[in-house]
């Protein structure tokens, strides 16, 4: 049984004020985008860990607001928000901490997070914070495409935010083209039928995936994640794709090494 | 006022589907088929079959005399004690394994806290020769030891949650992902009337059997089908919604919902979620629960590990929201005073949830010639090394 949903198609209105995730999927080269968790290592790297992604050539960064029961999320992740909320971490803490990123920060910057600390900030207040610190756009794993289309799509666009949909390989073709139609930015394709972590090497289940997104020949760009972990891993999802994101590896880098040798970590992914 | 789910699976403004995509196909899967695969004859016949001859149904409906001149009314103790593995959690696993079975799943999941809901789980697996995995907080195993060893023997494998705080809402975080992890062959069934919709709805209907068979019941016993009052504890809320759903159309019956005071409601250690839970999402539902100011989800407390939760299903936030149902908040010595008074008077060891109901009199003065139906969802033996150590016996 297929739903029907109440939608229409959309375009992004105002050109001249683009957002910055759309500037940069105009770019002819794949992007690098990285996760991490915000109050992690410590309480305070929140800034210095966007800033130093930035000057090594990172081309979008999500910023994760650690959550109590992160759902979606593998082991490395979870651990990462724990130990972030036990630093302190919290939704008014990391506004404060980005208040002024947009002085040294030019890239686009996306918040992921669980809708209940959200909700509880209030919906509206939330995305006004977001637009007026300079946040792009959002990534929510439990707001489904639906709910968020009926009751939020409005409050998102009134402050700016492109609101970033995970699509799966057992995602149907038409919802993925019901998806396509809510967005207005990109699509994020999870690798896999997986919580997020590392894999080494994707299979010919991935590509098989892969190839059949990109015959859908979707309105917005794709960008890959789950499993991406390094260089060999980062090639194989952008080869059909248009740029893929890196998070629990990364995580992994920053508890081994700290936040002083992030230029290793991007340099060792392209 | 109108107490059934919607179309979209809301009772209120409660409920819904907060779940990542990646568990979209399978919660879809069941939402689009549960009713239909519910109301097939075959299934009703098979279902109604193993709750007679296997689970031991009906239930009776007892009439507690001494219960009853104590405390100067009429009250009948429904009996979900007397099932099959001893509480009123295997009429779920028995229809949830029924709808697995008719979807083609060959492997299931559950989440449990105490271990009543794995232990259920297990015994359908293991009599639908079902391959089955439990995930249960690490700091729960160790409390809970026969329970776990009764899930062992029956052939299910028991997975620590290490995360978190290492309890049932960790379990049921492990449970999720798992099913995330294993789209295709996988159903988890959940122990509660809680998760994103349909399982709220689809628990309740495979409980409501408990309501169904008290009104008649009750029209054998007192010529009337509809109590004075139907009285049962909540955690999440599944023997609660089974005890009150026939009823909840019916507004001369008055609904009371029990929940766990732990230490006392604002001592900090409590799972009283209507008095201090807010709404939010939790599990992949709308509803009320407990957290920080920030929305992080908070850890609960109660001397009963059934009632240790810290959301509540959507349908009793609802009840809660709309004054439908009544609710109280029972502290840990009230219920088990209630436990120790229903033993001695009754010769009926109860569940420490139970219990919680049980002390209902203490809130709340009924009318002499006012008929009170308390769910007694569980039994006893599971809590004896907590009577054992809170009474010193």
């Amino acid at each position: 049984m297929s739903i029907t949903y109440n939608y229409s198609q959309r375009e992004l209105v105002n050109t001249k004020n683009m957002n910055r995730i759309n500037k940069a999927l105009e770019q002819d080269k794949k992007l690098l985008s990285i996760y991490f968790t915000a109050g992690y290592p410590s309480l305070n790297d929140t800034a210095k860990v966007i800033q130093d992604l930035e000057k090594n050539g990172v081309d979008m960064i999500e910023i994760g607001l650690p959550f109590s029961d992160p759902l979606a999320d593998g082991p490395t992740i979870q651990e990462s928000s724990t130990i972030a909320l036990k630093n302190g971490m919290t939704t008014t803490i990391l506004f404060d901490q980005l208040k002024d990123i947009r002085k040294s920060v030019n890239i686009p910057l996306i918040i992921m997070g669980y809708f209940n600390p959200m909700m509880q900030y209030g919906i509206e207040a939330f995305c006004a914070k977001c637009q007026e610190i300079g946040i792009d756009g959002l990534i929510i794993p439990d707001l489904p495409v639906a709910e968020y289309h009926e009751q939020y799509q409005k409050t998102f666009e009134k402050y700016g935010l492109i609101n970033v949909f995970l699509i799966t390989p057992q995602t149907s073709d038409d919802r993925i083209r019901f998806i396509d139609s809510v967005s207005n930015g990109f699509i994020y394709m999870v690798s896999s039928a997986s919580t997020t972590g590392a894999k080494n090497t994707f299979g010919d289940v991935q590509q098989q995936y892969f190839e059949r997104i990109k015959a859908l020949d979707l309105k917005n760009p794709q960008i890959v994640g789950f499993g991406i972990s390094n260089a060999e891993t980062f090639t194989q999802a952008t080869t059909t794709t248009k740029g893929a994101i890196i998070g629990s590896a990364f995580i992994k880098h920053l508890t081994n090494e700290g936040v002083d040798t992030i230029d290793k970590f991007v340099g060792s992914i392209r | 006022m109108n107490y059934q789910i919607s179309e979209k699976g809301y009772y209120g403004d409660f409920g819904g589907a907060y779940i990542p995509e990646m568990l979209y196909p399978n919660v879809e899967e069941l939402r689009t088929t549960y009713l239909e695969i519910m109301n097939e004859p075959s299934f009703k016949e098979e279902f109604n079959q193993l709750l007679k001859d296997y689970v031991g149904r009906p239930s009776p409906l007892y009439f507690a005399k001494r219960l009853s001149e104590k405390h100067n009314t009429k009250v009948y103790l429904k009996r979900e004690d007397l099932n099959h593995t001893g509480a009123h959690k295997v009429n779920n696993t028995i229809g949830q394994i029924l709808v697995a079975k008719r979807l083609g799943k060959n492997r299931i999941i559950a989440e449990t806290g105490a271990g009543q809901h794995g232990v259920a789980t297990a015994t359908v697996c293991a009599l639908m020769g079902i391959q089955c995995i439990v995930y249960m907080g690490e700091i729960d195993i160790e409390r809970q030891a026969p329970n776990v060893a009764r899930m062992k023997m029956l052939g299910a494998e028991v997975r620590p949650a290490k995360s978190g705080s290492k309890t049932l809402k960790d379990a049921t975080n492990e449970a999720i992902r798992d099913w995330i992890n294993n789209p295709i062959d996988t159903h988890y069934i959940i122990g509660s009337a809680i998760g994103p919709h349909p399982y709220p709805d689809m628990v309740t209907r495979f409980q409501s059997i408990i309501s169904e068979e008290i009104k008649w019941q009750l029209a054998e016993k007192e010529g009337r089908e509809n109590p004075d009052y139907v009285v049962a504890c909540i955690g999440g809320g599944s023997n609660a919604a089974g005890t009150y759903y026939h009823f909840l159309e019916e507004e001369s019956v008055g609904i009371i919902a029990v929940e766990a005071a732990g230490k006392g409601v604002h001592s900090g250690e409590s799972a009283a979620t209507s008095q201090l839970g807010k709404e939010g999402i939790i599990h992949g539902c709308k509803t009320l629960l407990m957290q920080t100011p920030d929305g992080q989800i908070t850890e609960p407390y109660s001397i009963s590990a059934g009632l240790d939760y810290p959301g509540v299903g959507p349908l009793h936030s609802h009840l809660y929201k709309t004054g439908r149902g009544e609710f109280y908040s029972v502290t840990d010595d009230d219920a088990m005073a209630a436990g120790l008074e229903l033993s001695q008077l009754e010769g009926i060891i109860p569940a420490i949830e139970s219990s919680h109901a049980l002390a209902i009199f203490n809130d709340k003065k009924f009318k002499p010639d006012d008929i009170v139906v308390i769910s007694l969802s569980g039994r006893g033996d599971k809590d004896l090394d907590t009577y054992i150590n809170y009474f010193k016996l």
